[in-house]
């Protein structure tokens, strides 16, 4: 991700300018990084091309090994380990169902969590790039790098002040 | 593009910009606490250190400071635990079920109330922790460990540990969800903020950008939790209700305790938010944010919640006299008319016939009149839980073991410990973190402020 160090942005003021922006923006050839803004906007990653999220097979997955694992504990400790027979009914019961429920839950949960916090590069020591500090106040910030797109600098200016952009702003990094 | 009857009401008010919902929240982290905000924490930790004192006395002598008898072995205690943890449904309520049904007013009020269910289930484990007698042994035998002496395990036909998982998994998951919704506002905050404060909301937001990647998978991950936490919240409070209903008790014994178990927690969690949110409104200046409408419509959650509550003692007395059984009739004929009728009365009042009073729009309206129904609701709902425990149990099988309970000042000393807790975490939140989702409060500005003109244009579009 963070491989550019040339960025154009444009600054947008309304969610539905920066939907149709988008849009326009890569219709006129132009590649965009990426979007920031302050809340979600519905229909961006449609608009943006990009594919839906595979999180909920992991939430899925984390809930079966959560079932498999409750459902194993307590067979395990209460029907092979020690048995417990009480009024001579099967050992596995009905009564397993509250504490595999709860742990489908919780491992579904904290999985899902996690690897949500893993793939989206999110750590309480992560130092993310911001391009605009206003873009987690009331700016939508489309950034454009200028060394993945053969398009000239003045061109992608040109576009974007045209698809409804507030302002168009260059950014430079020095890290990488 | 959303669709806007231009006929709803607004649920922010005030004309609202993007900007302007960023700074009425964050000004309320960053600026110094306000003379109130000192004076309710010094009661708050007064409250906590008067009750940390009979806390410790407790722990240190045992429970037989407290009023318990051999007859009346569950009381305070076990009374407190199902009323804070019924406290702690509200929260998830809102943010869960009122997510997936779509119920946009939530975000005014989901963030305060998730914190607030934090707080009372951390309040409610203290109880059955303390009751253990000795706490630091008890964390051993509550898990799935094998016994010392062999391996036995701990037993999963018991609904105690039923609820050991169930709260822990409640607690747990509430945290994650809530904190996943703080994530992108301390993004906010760090990005105003400056110096140490900047470097402290930098390591909390988990260097959050905001990119639109993020919010996709954040969507789906909401989506999901709530999804999740739907059932976990019936669960929760079907599991507790089961501590009673799979026992041999008079009273005790009835199927119909979890449906109403569920709808008595979402009746005092909605009054405990009211009476929070009521005075955060007011000691903020949020009346933008959480208008009348807001008050109102949780009112009439209070108000269906607590006439399912009403039908539920009904239906449990009738259920005593049609059954047959000459010892669940003497429970509930004990329960109405027995030592402990004033505590009958009580709940029937507070939490019966005083929800019906929102029947009036003035009523409900009124923020006074909320205020006063909401404490008096959680008045009622705790006297449920104390009419159910103890008078169901001190007149035992034999006249010969029949008792009475009498608190004593521990009993009281321990529960003032937790509200301790309770108002201080409260107020530390509300001092430190935004009490209102800031991101979802922008997200529904366009279709649900009274921006007229932009919600003029959004209709215009659709006719278009």
């Amino acid at each position: 991700m963070d491989s550019g160090k040339n960025f154009l942005m444009g600054v947008y003021e309304d969610e539905d300018v920066l939907l149709a922006a988008v849009k326009n923006v890569r219709s006129a050839g132009v590649k965009i990084h990426e979007v920031f803004s302050p809340y979600p906007v519905h229909g961006l990653d449609d608009a943006l091309g990009y594919k839906r999220t595979r999180l909920p097979i992991a939430a899925f997955m984390f809930g079966f090994l959560g079932t498999i694992l409750a459902l194993t504990m307590q067979g395990y400790m209460l029907a092979i380990d020690w048995p417990m027979i009480i009024g001579g009914k099967n050992y596995a019961s009905v009564t397993f169902v509250p504490v595999t429920f709860e742990l489908t839950v919780l491992l579904s949960a904290l999985g899902m969590v996690g690897t949500f916090l893993i793939v989206s590069n999110m750590r309480p020591w992560a130092k993310p790039r911001i391009f605009d500090i206003r873009s987690t106040d009331d700016k939508h910030v489309m950034v454009v790098d200028l060394d993945e797109n053969k398009v000239s600098a003045d061109e992608i200016t040109r576009v974007l002040n045209n698809s409804g952009a507030s302002e168009v702003n260059p950014k430079q990094f020095d890290d990488n | 593009m959303q669709v806007v009857s231009p006929v709803r009401e607004p649920l922010i008010t005030g004309n609202k910009s993007y900007h302007d919902v960023t700074r009425d929240i964050c000004t309320r982290v960053e600026e110094k606490p306000s003379k109130s905000w000192f004076l309710a924490m010094a009661v708050s930790i007064g409250a906590l250190l008067v009750g940390g004192y009979a806390l410790a006395i407790t722990l240190w002598d045992g429970i037989g400071m407290w009023g318990l008898n051999r007859t009346v072995g569950w009381a305070w205690d076990i009374t407190n635990f199902v009323w804070w943890v019924g406290i702690g449904h509200a929260g998830t309520l809102i943010s869960a079920i009122l997510l997936l049904f779509r119920q946009k007013w939530r975000m005014s009020i989901n963030r305060a109330a998730e914190a607030m269910t934090i707080f009372a289930v951390i309040c409610a484990a203290m109880f059955p922790i303390v009751h253990m007698g000795r706490p630091w042994l008890g964390f051993y035998w509550a898990l799935p460990l094998p016994n010392t002496f062999g391996s036995l395990w701990v037993n999963f036909n018991s609904p105690l540990l039923w609820d050991v998982f169930a709260i822990s998994t409640y607690f747990t998951v509430s945290l994650v969800f809530w904190y996943m919704g703080l994530i992108p506002d301390f993004a906010t905050i760090r990005d105003r903020a400056k110096g140490v404060s900047k470097i402290i909301y930098g390591v909390l937001s988990f260097g959050w950008d905001g990119a639109a990647k993020t919010w996709s998978r954040y969507e789906s991950v909401s989506l999901i939790l709530a999804g999740l936490a739907t059932p976990l919240v019936l669960s929760v409070h079907t599991i507790v209700s089961m501590d009673f209903a799979t026992s041999v008790i008079p009273g005790w014994h009835t199927t119909i305790f979890p449906p109403y178990f569920v709808a008595g927690a979402i009746f005092s969690g909605f009054a405990m938010v009211m009476t929070l949110m009521l005075v955060t409104r007011k000691v903020y200046k949020l009346e933008d944010y959480i208008t009348i409408k807001h008050i109102e419509l949780m009112n009439i959650i209070i108000m269906v919640t607590g006439s399912i509550v009403g039908v539920a003692y009904i239906t449990e007395l009738f259920m005593a006299w049609y059954s047959g059984v000459e010892y669940e009739q003497y429970a509930f004929l004990n329960r109405t008319s027995g030592p402990y009728w004033w505590a009958y009365a009580t709940m029937m009042t507070c939490n019966v016939v005083s929800p019906q009073l929102f029947w009036f729009k003035k009523i409900r309206t009124s923020i006074a009149a909320s205020f006063i129904l909401s404490i008096v609701v959680n008045i009622g709902m705790w006297f449920e839980r104390f009419v159910i425990i103890v008078t169901s149990l001190h007149r035992d099988y034999l006249p010969s073991s029949w008792a009475m309970f009498h608190p004593t000042l521990y009993d009281m000393g321990v529960y003032l410990f937790t509200f301790g807790f309770f108002f201080t975490a409260f107020f530390l939140f509300a001092k430190f973190f935004p009490v209102i989702n800031i991101a979802e409060i922008k997200s529904i500005l366009k279709s649900d402020s009274e921006k007229k003109p932009v919600a003029k244009a959004v209709v215009q579009d659709i006719k278009e």
